[in-house]
């Protein structure tokens, strides 16, 4: 029989180890994001991370090696990405009937989103890389990423700093819409799907079933806009940063 | 499902095939969405598709199976993190307040 050391030094070196973990984690996660019913501050995502990186850093496990095994995971975003066409055509009619306010209040978020991060960072002494890994923040997690890599920005820092905005979006939707006067639920869940992607829209569901739609559309429009929107930002104003 | 999913793989895969090819600043992922809306309303047209029956569909299924389980995909990147702790550690100011003004920002105006 090999000693417990040899073991570990054999499974912690196979992607097994690092897959399951991946996956048992987020199922506790979730277990407890369901128990606290879907508290916008009990972020699956944000546990998820914040648990596997403690056990990283505490069994020493180089990232790579964990990323061996999680890899079989994060490859499926691609396919999950270009699977949100499957709303955006179920909800064509909507899309459609609404697309002219729809589309300004669209481009005037993503636009506020991506500038507004930017500005407020860039008034601190914050590299280019960085700056580019936060402009897509508002967008949903698979499609900032890319454009995060595409631009040269970090990736893993854009992931965390989407899931951060998604939290932040889905907990102060409620004061922020109350004190503007704003009692419409459709145009709320919109400013949500705009501004906190797909894990406001993921607690729009579970409010209202028209809302979650809506908030769905938003991240599929709000995704392909800004893949087009951050790059044109990127080389119009941080040129040569 | 198998079928489904070499539908989604061929959009993602002529999408970066495209983007690669052609230099464009889009990502590959975001270019298959677009070609896999344009293929459903094309099916749509010969009647192989339509609205109310898509979810029924293998397809259907599997993207919808797909995008519930967007949270855990988010994850391996993620943990990346812990390769990038003393930026965050220098930037944290910066960038949390970033996070705050343009949250806020985007919901007032989107409303």
């Amino acid at each position: 029989m090999e000693t417990p050391f040899a073991l570990w030094v054999y499974l912690s070196a196979t992607p097994l180890l690092w897959l399951a973990l991946t996956v048992v984690v987020w199922v506790f996660a979730d277990w407890l994001a369901q128990r606290a019913g879907r508290n916008p501050l009990v972020n699956p995502v944000m546990i998820a991370i914040v648990a596997i990186a403690l056990i990283l850093v505490a069994t020493g496990t180089p990232y790579r090696t964990y990323f061996n095994g999680a890899q079989f995971v994060y490859f499926l975003l691609g396919p999950a990405t270009v699977a949100i066409a499957l709303p955006l055509y179920k909800n064509w009619p909507t899309v459609r009937r609404k697309a002219l306010p729809m589309l300004a209040a669209l481009v005037a978020g993503a636009t506020t989103a991506i500038v507004s991060a930017v500005a407020v960072a860039a008034a601190w002494d914050v590299p280019r890389t960085v700056l580019i890994s936060l402009a897509p923040k508002s967008v949903t997690a698979a499609v900032a990423m890319s454009i995060s890599d595409h631009l040269g920005g970090i990736p893993a820092l854009t992931a965390v700093l989407v899931a951060i905005t998604g939290v932040l979006g889905a907990v102060i939707v409620t004061p922020v819409m109350n004190a503007t006067g704003v009692r419409d639920y459709a145009a709320r869940r919109f400013a949500v799907g705009v501004a906190a992607h797909g894990i406001g829209a993921a607690r729009a569901f579970s409010v209202d079933p028209v809302a979650g739609t809506m908030a769905g559309i938003v991240m599929g429009l709000n995704a392909v806009f800004s893949s087009l929107l951050v790059p044109v930002f990127v080389r119009l104003f941080m040129a040569g940063g | 499902m198998l079928r489904a999913l070499a539908v989604l793989l061929t959009c993602q895969l002529v999408g970066e095939a495209i983007t690669r090819s052609l230099e464009l600043p889009l990502p590959g992922p975001v270019l298959g969405l677009l070609i896999m809306v344009a293929i459903l309303f094309a099916a749509e047209r010969w009647r192989l598709v339509d609205s109310a029956t898509i979810d029924e569909t293998s397809l259907g299924k599997v993207s919808n199976g797909l995008i519930a389980t967007l949270g855990i995909l988010f994850v391996p990147a993620g943990v990346g993190v812990i390769q990038e702790l003393d930026l965050i550690g220098k930037y944290g100011a910066p960038l949390a307040a970033a996070l705050l003004v343009s949250t806020v920002l985007t919901l007032v105006v989107t409303v």
